[in-house]
């Protein structure tokens, strides 16, 4: 990596971690409805995997979707308008946190329902291996995921037919306020299940930008160049709750969250390994602190002011026909939206 | 014109939008070697080969969501569920992805999938493999459901579904499949959301989709001959988007409706369409609405109470019989 390279991926992972941070304020101001799943602790896996896609590598998560959403380059006037429901977010106000989009930049969401995304991330990188393009699909999940139906069949698929797809299992060690001890049988790990449908597996210390790096390179390489999908699990750690309707008092000791962000904390490491290498110095760090947190209080206001979606927005977006009416169009009928 | 199956038209669709958009993908269980559990994909593997027309595991939930997300990247798949009653596991994919995708991310991504397969009871399978999920289904906004009665219809509208962008789901008929029609060989699409008068009449609306127009057909000839009494038979083809116009047209017409379908009564289509009626046209009306659908218990097994259970010619003539009285 070069130097410039390192200070932006630096610089993106201060961006995700005050953004979050400015949310838990807005959220607090009984601002953000709905669930808030946020990020802060896991930068380092985000940044990392997606920092290494290129023009035909695409990229799929869960609901803890803010973190890849701004990784893809979305800005965050958009992110956070969509936070607070408003005309001018990124799905205008009709998905919320869970549910942020940017397929402009392969970004296919944000979804809210527990590992119903693998098998979508599955098909996208059916769609670019149909299309005879030297890409993949990066499907990520938590640890929580990794027991639904869904992404074992996601699983099957993606080894049976070759998919170039990535399975990343973000584990933080907790679905939702259950550890993974009381949640998952495994041996060992929970990516040695990958083992069971023929795929590579891997395991990286999520703490470590330059190791979720180096080892997930291996695996866009197996994509790219063997069209073979790829397990891997990445340790990280959430410091808040499962969201922010969870009080975080019953299934895990202060001291334990306290240790992580003491001594694990990704950014700080991060930060800490550039000073090192006289890439950064103290003063560029506070300037890129400064300007993300600059960044995030104008998207705040951003997102205060914008308009609401109105009455008639509501039947907006149902049908692609509905919105396109045409010659082209194959359908005639009526709609009821009453 | 040909006079073909309505499995033969069902195959025609396929193997012409295969033809003419290189994105249309054929994938399913047993579809290919197999030549389909129904024989409606027989011989287009060998014409189309196994890049286009594609085996899977039996994983509904993984299949249909893949396709779901190939078709986020332009792919336009065609999907064979072996019954519609198997959709149940993959309700998630069908329902929360396909249906909300467009929606949630403010018509960001489009899902041109259809997913097609059979829907009926009927055929002395028990109640697993009897599900009619037209009504289940329709009730999601985001979603598009057609339900094809005849041969003509059965290519017209696969054709329309696969060339739609929007997620259409096509629900057959087992016991339809062997029926023969005249279909034509040149291009055609019969448009979603438009209902058909299959039967011009003057005193009395029968609406129906699916098998039960056909059933509806056979009673309106009975009305005629021993009853004397002329029956109009609107075939709504499409479920969502619905038809409204054909149907209030029709009854403001006859002022009289009967509604049959094959779905279990309680908030099936025609609960929707009862509803439309009386809204929409209640003081054309000269009797209550009735209706006519399957007796309201899971499927049964045993085949002679089955055809009991299900709306059947004389059934569906002695309850027009009391719209008229």
């Amino acid at each position: 990596m070069t130097k410039e390279a390192k200070i932006a991926l630096y610089t993106k992972m201060a961006r995700i971690r005050h953004f979050e941070q400015r949310c838990i304020r807005i959220y607090q101001q009984g601002k953000i409805g709905g669930f808030l799943h946020l990020y802060v602790g896991q930068e380092a896996v985000a940044a990392g995997t997606i920092s290494l896609l290129g023009k035909n590598d695409h990229l799929i998560t869960g609901y803890r979707d803010h973190g890849h959403g701004l990784m893809v380059g979305m800005g965050m006037n958009e992110c956070m308008a969509e936070l607070t429901g408003k005309v001018t977010g990124c799905s205008q106000g009709k998905g919320g946190s869970m549910h942020y989009f940017a397929p402009d930049k392969n970004y296919w969401g944000g979804h809210g329902i527990v590992g119903g995304q693998a098998p979508l991330g599955t098909g996208l990188a059916y769609a670019v291996k149909y299309q005879g393009l030297k890409g993949s699909c990066l499907t990520f999940m938590g640890d929580g995921a990794v027991n639904q139906g869904a992404v074992h069949e996601a699983y099957n698929l993606a080894s049976l037919w070759d998919l170039p797809v990535i399975f990343v299992v973000e584990n933080n060690g907790y679905s939702m306020g259950t550890s993974q001890e009381r949640s998952t049988a495994h041996p060992g790990c929970l990516a040695k299940r990958a083992e069971g449908y023929n795929m590579a597996w891997d395991v990286i210390n999520g703490h470590d930008v330059y190791e979720v790096r180096a080892k997930t390179a291996l695996a866009l390489k197996r994509a790219h160049e063997e069209s073979k999908p790829t397990v891997l699990e990445i340790f990280t750690y959430r410091y808040f709750g499962h969201s922010m309707a969870d009080p975080d008092k019953t299934y895990r000791e202060k001291e334990e969250i306290k240790t992580y962000r003491d001594k694990k904390d990704p950014v700080l490491l991060f930060e800490q390994e550039l000073l090192r290498e006289k890439v950064l110095t103290p003063e560029l760090s506070q300037t890129i602190n400064d300007a993300a947190m600059a960044e995030a209080d104008k998207a705040a206001i951003f997102a205060d002011e914008s308009p609401d979606p109105t009455l008639a927005d509501i039947t907006k977006h149902i049908y692609w026909e509905e919105d396109n009416r045409g010659p082209k169009t194959t359908s005639r009928g009526t709609i009821i939206f009453e | 014109m040909a006079v073909i199956s309505y499995r033969e038209a069902l195959r025609a669709a396929m193997r012409d939008e295969l033809n003419r958009d290189k994105n249309v993908v054929i994938m399913g269980e047993e579809v290919a070697q197999f030549n389909g559990a129904y024989k409606v994909t027989e011989g287009l593997l060998k014409e189309f080969g196994p890049k286009r027309i594609v085996d899977t595991p039996i994983s509904e939930a993984g299949f249909i969501g893949l396709g779901i997300g190939a078709s986020m990247l332009g792919i336009r798949p065609v999907m064979e569920l072996m019954f519609w009653s198997f959709s149940y596991v993959a309700f998630d994919q069908i329902v929360n992805n396909a249906g909300n995708i467009r929606y949630m991310s403010g018509g960001l991504i489009n899902c041109p999938i259809v997913i097609r397969g059979p829907a009926n009871g009927g055929t002395n399978v028990g109640a697993t493999h009897s599900h009619t999920p037209e009504a289940i289904l329709a009730s999601h906004p985001g979603i598009k459901v057609v339900c094809p009665a005849t041969p003509y219809d059965a290519k017209g509208l696969l054709k329309a579904a696969i060339r739609d962008n929007d997620p259409v789901y096509v629900m057959e008929n087992t016991i339809l499949y062997n029926d023969k029609g005249e279909v034509p060989d040149e291009d055609y699409i019969v448009p979603i959301g438009v209902a058909d008068v299959k039967r011009v009449g003057t005193d009395l609306t029968i609406v129906a989709h699916g098998r039960a127009v056909i059933t509806s057909l056979k009673a309106a000839e009975i009305l005629e001959k021993d009853h004397g009494v002329s029956v109009e038979v609107v075939d709504l083809r499409s479920i969502r988007p619905l038809d409204e116009e054909t149907i209030l047209k029709s009854v403001r017409k006859t002022h009289r409706a009967l509604l049959v379908e094959e779905n279990k009564p309680f908030c099936g289509v025609d609960a929707q369409v009862a509803y439309l009626i009386q809204s929409k046209a209640f003081d054309e009306l000269d009797a209550p609405v009735h209706r006519v659908s399957s007796i309201d218990a899971p499927q049964i097994y045993c085949k002679r109470m089955e055809d009991l259970q299900m709306p059947s010619v004389e059934r569906v003539v002695a309850e027009a019989l009391k719209v008229l009285a």
